[in-house]
């Protein structure tokens, strides 16, 4: 018997489990590795902050999320030997394989940020980026009486790279109908010169935070959190108050990475932007939040990735040559509050442009603009999540990117971003 | 485009201040380009970033980012900001005759 050994049961190791255990011949076993009981649909912690009580909608038992055949492996990674294709487990097993698929995401890691997870954690100092992080702050933002909410990204990346803005949004929202807008201070401080990564969107995004109100502290690159003072300070030395600080504080990838010697400076693990073989291993593929790649770091991204790495797969048991086939596609809600939401579909090359999704000119939803049907497509999105998508059905949603159905602007408006953050291939 | 000069030799920059062709950089113009974008005077610690720059440049294809910098060239974050106030990653690539580095989204 060979072995497809997959490292993770998130979002995309999940889908690729589920994919390969259809498509491989009788001569292979597919292994996936994860220590977690519970598989977390991470989109739906936006919202518990806010006062949504569907925790358990969130949450489901790993074992029932994996198709028969595939055999889960319930330990942590310590370490790959890529020389010996062997992956190490916590236990002191020794896991084969012939075909090893990456897919253990990226988490945050608070405790790179000097005083970050010290006094004040779980104080003054909340993320909303875990599950327990999102019900604790669900319980800080209930008894909150106003002052200063400072939403602080740390550094870049970092997974769904719209979720601070929704956060903002939502916050808004949450304020404005306790009737106590007035008595908070939302501050939006991010390490980029704008509100987005992606001029057409960052004018979008940047306009709805000044409609509502929010002052955007840009280009703060944190450096530590004097969490007795409650102050946010730059490498700069600019200094930022707060009263309630909600981080997104630095990602990384799984220490198991950086112990095999696999990552960047990050712990990503660097890939080939177009074909996902991990750039140093033949018999490697890399997916998900886990890659080095510059296309968000998104649930949609590991979907479209997922249908790329499973023909490459089957292209390297069958010695051919791999699809280029990833262009960076990514395509996320927006959620703006008051139930309505926008919807971008970008790229590597293309940044975000209006038009209509997925159906050229029909729709149903529409790209850059906000609406309650998005919002719509948004909260229906966890039925497709745990019933299409994670079992590895086909979704009509093209896996590169289309232009059609796009409208591209006459002439560019002048924009308001220097141009520092694109992401390009 | 605009140019800049350092002991007679004369290099293409384009509209944001880069060096178009990275192979013509020279310790002089890295002080031309020091003094250009007001650091100043570099020191033994800017030269220790400016060849950390180069070689892991040389050897990636790309530019390192900030992060990379500080983790091993030795010189930490807060450091190199003195060194190369208000955008460390961006001016380090520059006065190093490096293409801007791609930040990631």
């Amino acid at each position: 018997m060979k072995n497809l050994v997959i490292l993770g049961a998130g979002t995309a190791g999940t889908m690729m489990a589920n994919r390969m255990v259809t498509r491989l011949s009788s001569g292979w076993c597919v292994k996936v590795i994860d220590p977690e009981q519970e598989h977390l649909y991470q989109p739906g912690l936006l919202f518990l902050p806010f006062g949504a009580r569907d925790e358990e909608l969130n949450l489901r038992a790993r074992s029932k999320t994996l198709k028969p055949g595939v055999e889960w492996v319930r330990e942590a990674v310590q370490l790959i030997e890529a020389d010996a294709k062997t992956v190490v487990l916590d236990n002191g097993t020794k896991q084969p394989y012939d075909l090893l698929v990456i897919a253990s995401g990226s988490q945050i890691r608070p405790d790179e940020t000097p005083g970050l997870a010290d006094g004040g954690w779980r104080g003054s100092i909340f993320d909303f980026y875990t599950l327990d992080g999102a019900l604790a702050l669900r319980d800080a933002l209930d008894t909150f009486e106003g002052g200063r909410l400072a939403i602080n990204i740390v550094e870049m990346p970092i997974k769904c790279p719209v979720a601070p803005l929704e956060f903002t949004f939502l916050a808004d929202a949450f304020f404005t109908k306790r009737g106590m807008r007035d008595r908070v201070e939302l501050v939006y401080v991010t390490p980029l010169d704008s509100a987005f990564t992606k001029p057409m969107a960052s004018r979008l995004l940047g306009g709805l935070l000044e409609e509502k109100g929010v002052r955007v502290e840009p280009e703060f690159a944190t450096g530590e959190v004097d969490a007795d003072g409650k102050n946010l300070i730059s490498y700069d030395e600019r200094k930022v108050p707060y009263d309630l600080l909600v981080t997104i504080p630095t990602h990384m990838g799984a220490p198991f990475i950086e112990a095999s010697g696999m990552g960047n400076e990050l712990s990503f693990v660097p890939t080939d932007p177009h074909t996902l073989r991990a750039k140093e291993h033949e018999d490697i593929f890399v997916l998900g939040d886990a890659t080095d790649l510059p296309s968000s770091k998104a649930g949609s991204v590991a979907h479209f990735q997922s249908e790329v790495v499973t023909e490459n797969l089957l292209r390297s048991i069958g010695n051919e040559s791999l699809e280029e086939g990833f262009d960076g596609h990514a395509n996320c809600f927006v959620e703006s509050g008051f139930d309505k939401a926008l919807l971008i579909d970008f790229n590597y090359d293309v940044e975000p442009l209006p038009g209509t999704f997925p159906l050229p000119w029909v729709g149903p939803m529409s790209l850059m603009k906000e609406t309650y049907l998005n919002h719509l497509g948004k909260l229906a999105f966890r039925w497709v999540y745990w019933n299409a998508l994670l079992p590895g059905r086909t979704i009509p949603v093209p896996n590169r990117m289309s232009m059609r159905g796009k409208v591209r602007p006459a002439s560019p408006a002048p924009t308001s971003t220097k141009g520092g953050h694109h992401a390009s291939a | 485009m605009p140019v800049l000069e350092a002991k007679g030799t004369e290099v293409e920059l384009n509209d944001e201040g880069f060096m178009v062709d990275s192979s013509q950089w020279t310790p002089e113009l890295a002080e031309a380009l020091a003094e250009k974008e007001g650091i100043g005077a570099l020191t033994e610690r800017h030269w220790k970033v400016i060849t950390f720059c180069r070689e892991d440049a040389a050897q990636n294809g790309q530019p390192p980012g900030l992060r990379r910098i500080s983790k091993l060239s030795g010189v930490p974050t807060k450091e190199l900001y003195q060194l190369f106030p208000k955008g460390p990653g961006k001016l380090a690539a520059k006065v190093s005759g490096l293409p801007k580095p791609k930040a990631c989204i």
